[in-house]
């Protein structure tokens, strides 16, 4: 089992406190292509980052590829995210300053991989996504369609257990849609756990299985 | 905790402060006017002091001198306002009852001489001296000889004179050593030239333009008796100047009859009491130094400190991406603060060179003028401000550091 959450709660705290998950039980097989579904407010993205160890929780237990991921500090948190987590998000998430390269070497900067290592890899990953010859441009320079594709060669350059990707095709055009999609598609038939945060029908449907949300509850 | 630090992460560095060139530049200027303008006021405190130190040298410091002036209090049956002189044989009682001095030895001047060479003149003061007063105010011979115990006794018409009145009387190419010159009509050899500069310190107005002829000589040409005008002291070493000039005028109370709580009749003067002064002053000046130049600096540091909060806010998604793909906040740590403390000591170290080439280029300058005095910063204190600078970066960097550290990666990469 890859993902295993159980009796999960989440509260945030404040002038009034807001319950925005109501004990989520969930269980996503290793390999598996699935996309969570949800209107705005009921949960769905605190419950992407708690997936990606971004946030954590109250109350309840999550395991990821048998490790619990429970009150970790943030260093502990910091190398999981790096090791087992890629992330792609909707706005693309690059550093602007910071060619293609560069961007998708960076979680091996992180790791203390050498430069020339650390490029090589990344011109090795940027070239599965079809953008070798866009290596030096900066993201400024790039389609959005392009940018998602850097961003996903980014979330794959340390082998993580998953991919989670907020609303990645949130800010393309249909075509693009279809390619970054495509993309996904193909990374899940080599064996990689997918899970997508969408609003969108269609790119649900692309996938293997659907996770609605309503409320701060799995229905 | 682990710091990574190698290479890439100076290229980090760079990149990241290359971003907003502008004001990164003027955020640099900060630091690098406050350590230039500290090095600076340092410099010229320093070339004051030493200038100041070039007027004094060959002057003793643990000296005094000591005058007569008219006696201010009744006593033994003499009214107030009587004057009364030092006399010749005062000098031996005093020796005598006084050992803690060292030198002790009368002068007497005359302030309106002239001097004359051919159909030269020059105004001149003239002073009767004993060589033992060089040990007080060392007259610097250039060239020729300092007076002697034998011109002394045997009453010599000879004197050394100063640069200015050879000057005048001499042209550039004569030598005026050997020759002889009319003093108040009286036929002197010149046997020697002071090198004493116009600002030096001496006793009895500027040595550029005095004369000095053996005491003895003095007394008979210009019919003197046995008073004396100044009597010059040392102190032994080990004996403060203040203390013993207390008992040598209790001695010359004593033998001129003057009441002993008269404070009037025994003029003295204490370069011991003259330098203690100085010392002082240039202590305010150097603390006065340190304030201005560490407010200026600290101003800079708080600018830096400012401008990388501002960053840091302006970064947020960046370090909210670089946590959620790994980075440790000790890597953050690390990058703030590498930022901050390369940002502060870039300009500071241009502040520096900066300041010590304008420091060379003023001694340069006035090279001549004040006769070798030292602008320059020290080694130590370069070294020391280059500390002084990276413990500013690290203060500076603490405000920004502390505020990219609280960045959580899941409110930096949520765009709504």
């Amino acid at each position: 089992m890859m993902i295993q959450l159980k009796g999960l709660h989440k509260t945030y705290k404040g002038a009034q406190p807001l319950h925005v998950l109501k004990g989520i039980d969930l269980e996503i097989k290793e390999g598996e292509f699935v996309a969570i579904m949800g209107a705005s407010g009921s949960g769905k993205s605190t419950l992407l980052n708690i997936l990606g160890i971004l946030d954590d929780y109250d109350e309840g237990e999550y395991t990821l590829n048998g490790t619990l991921i429970k009150d970790l500090s943030e260093t502990k948190a910091a190398g999981y995210r790096n090791r087992m987590i890629g992330f792609v998000f909707q706005s693309f998430n690059l550093i602007p300053y910071k060619d293609a390269l560069e961007n998708v070497a960076l979680p091996l900067f992180y790791q203390g991989v050498s430069r020339r290592k650390r490029n090589a890899i990344a011109m090795e990953y940027l070239d599965k996504v079809g953008l070798r010859d866009w290596a030096s441009h900066l993201p400024n320079e790039m389609s959005g369609g392009q940018k998602q594709r850097v961003a996903i060669a980014r979330a794959l350059i340390t082998h993580p257990q998953i991919i989670l990707a907020d609303e990645p095709t949130g800010a393309l055009d249909s075509k693009t849609t279809v390619e970054v999609m495509q993309l996904l598609k193909e990374l899940n038939q080599q064996g990689l756990t997918i899970i997508v945060v969408t609003h969108e029908a269609d790119v649900a449907a692309q996938t293997n299985r659907t996770i609605h949300i309503v409320d701060g509850q799995i229905v | 905790m682990r710091i990574r630090f190698d290479s890439d992460q100076w290229s980090e560095i760079f990149s990241a402060l290359a971003r907003n060139k502008t004001r990164t530049f003027l955020t640099a200027f900060g630091i690098f006017w406050g350590v230039f303008m500290l090095l600076l006021l340092m410099g010229g405190g320093r070339g004051l002091e030493s200038t100041l130190a070039n007027n004094f040298a060959g002057f003793a410091n643990n000296s005094g001198f000591m005058m007569a002036a008219p006696t201010s209090e009744a006593y033994k049956g003499f009214k107030k306002g009587r004057m009364w002189s030092i006399e010749t044989r005062d000098v031996e009682l005093i020796r005598n009852s006084v050992p803690e001095l060292e030198v002790i030895s009368p002068t007497i001047s005359n302030w309106r001489g002239s001097a004359a060479y051919g159909t030269n003149t020059s105004s001149v003061t003239i002073k009767g001296e004993f060589p033992d007063v060089d040990k007080i105010d060392d007259p610097k011979i250039r060239k020729g000889r300092a007076l002697n115990d034998v011109d002394v006794n045997k009453c010599r018409k000879v004197c050394t004179i100063g640069s200015r009145i050879v000057e005048e009387l001499f042209t550039t190419d004569e030598n005026a050593l050997g020759k002889f010159i009319i003093i108040d009509g009286i036929h002197y050899q010149v046997v020697g030239i002071c090198g004493k500069s116009e600002g030096g310190v001496s006793i009895g107005g500027n040595a550029t333009t005095t004369v000095h002829i053996p005491y003895t000589t003095m007394q008979h040409a210009y019919n003197r008796g046995n008073k004396v005008d100044v009597l010059c002291l040392t102190a032994r070493e080990g004996y403060k100047m203040s203390d013993i000039q207390k008992k040598v005028e209790a001695v010359v109370k004593r033998i001129h009859t003057i009441h002993p709580d008269d404070t009037q009749a025994v003029m003295t003067v204490n370069a011991e009491a003259i330098f203690a002064m100085i010392d002082t002053l240039f202590q305010g000046v150097s603390i006065l130094v340190w304030l201005i130049g560490l407010g200026t600096l600290f101003s800079g540091a708080i600018g830096v400190s400012n401008i990388m909060v501002v960053t840091v806010k302006e970064r947020t998604t960046e370090i909210g991406i670089r946590r959620a793909i790994g980075a440790t906040p000790t890597d953050i740590l690390t990058m703030i603060m590498s930022e901050t403390i390369v940002l502060t000591l870039v300009a500071g170290m241009s502040g520096m060179t900066f300041a010590v080439m304008v420091l060379q280029l003023v001694e340069r300058a006035l090279k001549d003028d004040t006769s070798g005095a030292t602008f320059q910063i020290s080694f130590g204190i370069a070294i020391g401000a280059a500390t002084l600078l990276a413990l500013l970066g690290v203060l500076a960097g603490l405000a920004p550091t502390i505020r990219a550290m609280a960045i959580k990666p899941v409110d930096a990469i949520r765009d709504e």
